[in-house]
């Protein structure tokens, strides 16, 4: 089965809101095969997050499995997630989340601070992620100097830059113009189709969805997935 | 240090209050610095002294002599082990104000008196074989830029030269120094023979005794044995510990150490509090930040490591500059006190538990804003950003 990535089996997510108990996600069965670009729809609080959160090793299943790219991550302790993440999975955020006292080239390499490269290797690898996203003649700017397009394409470089298999975006266009919009999803694109990265992308953007293969749609409390029309 | 530039760069993240905390740690550091060096001069000449060494002087002044016949008395008193003496000759060298230690002394008894005083071999058997020969501390051969072999004219102001001249002319055969960091080399010693022969008067005399007590005897004993001897004789002596000595010049100074260590602990209080504040407030804006980090997958160690490391820093900035700052000034105001409070010294020790304290406080201030880090739930952080 080498052509899978992702795989959750009877996942259910339940969190404890004082006495009473939310679940978010109820025995949910997912596949996620390797290169696939899917968009997730749905309402505000269906757990798009949660289940982003649950595929990149941030958050665990209350119930059920989670196996990305062979590793049991539902099994994991907290270090090992956090090692695993650090090779296997890129995250974008709606809001950028770039270190604002560090310049994009900066930002991009923090990822292989964690690595055994020596500062030379860092840097140019680095430079190759932001030449990726087409901001390498931006290198030397910090965050505040950057447009919004601009930022979330150096967290896009900092989340390609250690070379992951798998790509979780929350919301990545959330933030931006239609125009810029179009841009991110366009390059999104590029990096499943030209790089073969798998990418799960969540969005409110019915637009934005339509650049990824296929679309899941997730329902108010519980979430169902189930393949678009 | 690959975390270096990062904890660097937010470390200065608000450039002014980074500054400002800084600032605090300088003026605390420097503070320490310059107390705890006088503090070493109020304790020092107690700890520098040597508890074995007795010091004889006349009962009435220091400044009157002692018979040279002494010496065979004291050396044959029970628990005395050795005996040598320096008198006080209180030149100086070209200009009145070159004033410094002169001591005629008798070279082989007087340098194992003081086995603290080092010397090169050779330079010290020239100087015994050379009656007009004389030696000098480190501190003084680099005050006046003197070199072995330089002849040194120096100018009497009590002790005029049989032949009526009043300049007496040494070859200087040998530069000493001392291995106690805490100890003194300021002195110009020279052959007690030749001071003898050549002088116009107060023949037969030394300024003082110095005798080392032998091992397991009693100094007090031993002090009070020397001076029974030489009561009801026209000079009585009287003897002393170096360090009863010192203590005696120390004691009005006793509470100084008590003080000095409040204010210090003042100073602290008020340094964790601020650098504690700055740190707290730091992560508090970062919260995401942190998250972010630890999502990139920055470990719970290495997120916490890297905040503490931050809090060092600023620590370690401010309180380097500090006690680089107190100790230029200590080693000028050393100088200007010497008369004064000799012995004003920021000892390696003193420096060591200096930079101890910074890495210390830092830690004590990076800590809980470091575990708040540390412990931070990934996904809450992001959810409220
Ligand atoms: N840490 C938590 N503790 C308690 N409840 C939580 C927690 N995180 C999420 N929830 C709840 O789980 C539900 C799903 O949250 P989630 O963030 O996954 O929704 P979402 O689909 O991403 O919504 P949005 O579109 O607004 O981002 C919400 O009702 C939320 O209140
Ligand atoms: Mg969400």
């Amino acid at each position: 089965m080498s052509d899978i990535l992702a795989k959750l089996r009877g996942v259910s997510r339940i969190y404890q809101k004082g006495k009473e108990k939310v679940e978010v996600l109820h025995e949910l069965d997912l596949e996620i095969p390797k290169g696939d670009f899917i968009a997730i729809m749905g309402p505000s609080g269906s757990g798009k997050t949660t289940l982003l959160n649950l595929l990149g090793g941030l958050d665990k299943p209350t119930a059920g499995t989670v196996n990305v790219g062979g590793a049991e991550l539902s099994s994991m302790s907290n270090s090992q997630l956090s090692h695993w993440r650090s090779t296997n999975v890129g995250f974008i955020f709606q809001f950028y989340n770039l270190l604002p006292v560090l310049t994009a080239l900066r930002n991009v390499e923090l990822p292989l601070l964690l690595t055994d490269f020596s500062s030379k290797e860092r840097v140019k690898r680095a430079s190759i992620a932001l030449d990726i996203v087409g901001l390498a003649d931006r290198a030397k700017h910090y965050p505040r100097e950057l447009s919004g397009g601009q930022e979330q394409r150096v967290a896009i470089a900092r989340a390609i830059v250690s070379d992951p298999s798998l790509l979780l975006c929350d919301e990545p266009t959330g933030d931006l113009d239609r125009e810029t919009a179009d841009e991110i999803l366009r390059l999104l694109q590029v990096l499943n189709r030209e790089h073969g990265k798998t990418i799960v992308m969540v969005t409110h953007d019915a637009q934005a969805a339509d650049y990824a293969n296929r679309t899941l749609h997730c329902d108010k409390g519980t979430l169902e997935a189930r393949e678009a029309a | 240090m690959k975390y270096f530039r990062l904890i660097w760069k937010n470390a200065w993240r608000k450039k002014i209050r980074t500054s400002l905390t800084v600032l605090s740690v300088f003026v605390a550091f420097l503070l320490f610095a310059l107390l705890s060096a006088l503090g070493f001069a109020f304790r020092g000449g107690v700890d520098v002294a040597d508890a074995e060494r007795l010091i004889v002087i006349d009962k009435i002044s220091l400044i009157n002599p002692l018979p040279m016949s002494y010496r065979n008395r004291i050396a044959a008193t029970e628990g005395v082990e050795s005996v040598t003496h320096a008198s006080w000759f209180g030149g100086y060298y070209q200009d009145p104000r070159n004033q410094f230690g002169q001591f005629p002394v008798d070279p082989e008894s007087y340098f194992d008196m003081y086995p603290e005083f080092n010397m090169p071999a050779e330079q010290f058997e020239a100087f015994k074989r050379n009656r007009t020969g004389a030696v000098v501390g480190r501190e003084i051969a680099d005050t006046y830029g003197w070199k072995v072999g330089d002849q040194i004219p120096i100018q009497a102001t009590i002790w005029t030269r049989a032949d009526g001249g009043r300049t007496w002319e040494f070859q200087l055969e040998g530069i000493f120094s001392t291995d106690d960091p805490r100890g003194s080399s300021a002195l110009m010693l020279f052959q007690y023979d030749y001071f003898e022969e050549a002088r116009a008067f107060g023949k037969g005399t030394v300024g003082w005794y110095i005798l080392r007590v032998s091992k397991g005897a009693d100094p007090v004993q031993v002090a009070n044995a020397i001076d029974l001897q030489f009561a009801n004789s026209p000079n009585e002596t009287e003897t002393s510990t170096e360090a009863a000595f010192a203590q005696s010049f120390t004691k009005q100074f006793g509470n100084i150490a008590l003080i000095v260590t409040l204010i210090l602990g003042a100073v602290f209080f008020t340094l964790l509090l601020v650098s504690g504040n700055t740190m707290s407030q730091s992560v508090r804006e970062r919260i995401s930040e942190l998250a972010v980090l630890k999502t990139l997958g920055f470990s719970d160690p290495a997120v916490l490591g890297i905040v503490l490391s931050e809090s060092i820093l600023i620590m370690l900035m401010g309180g380097l500059l500090g006690l680089g700052l107190g100790w230029l000034l200590i080693q000028g105001l050393a100088q200007q006190m010497a008369a004064f409070l000799p012995g004003i010294f920021l000892s390696p020790a003193a420096m060591a538990g200096g930079v101890a304290m910074m890495i210390g406080a830092g830690i004590l201030a990076g800590i809980f804003p470091a575990l708040k880090a540390m412990r931070l739930s990934i996904i809450d952080a992001l959810a409220r950003a």
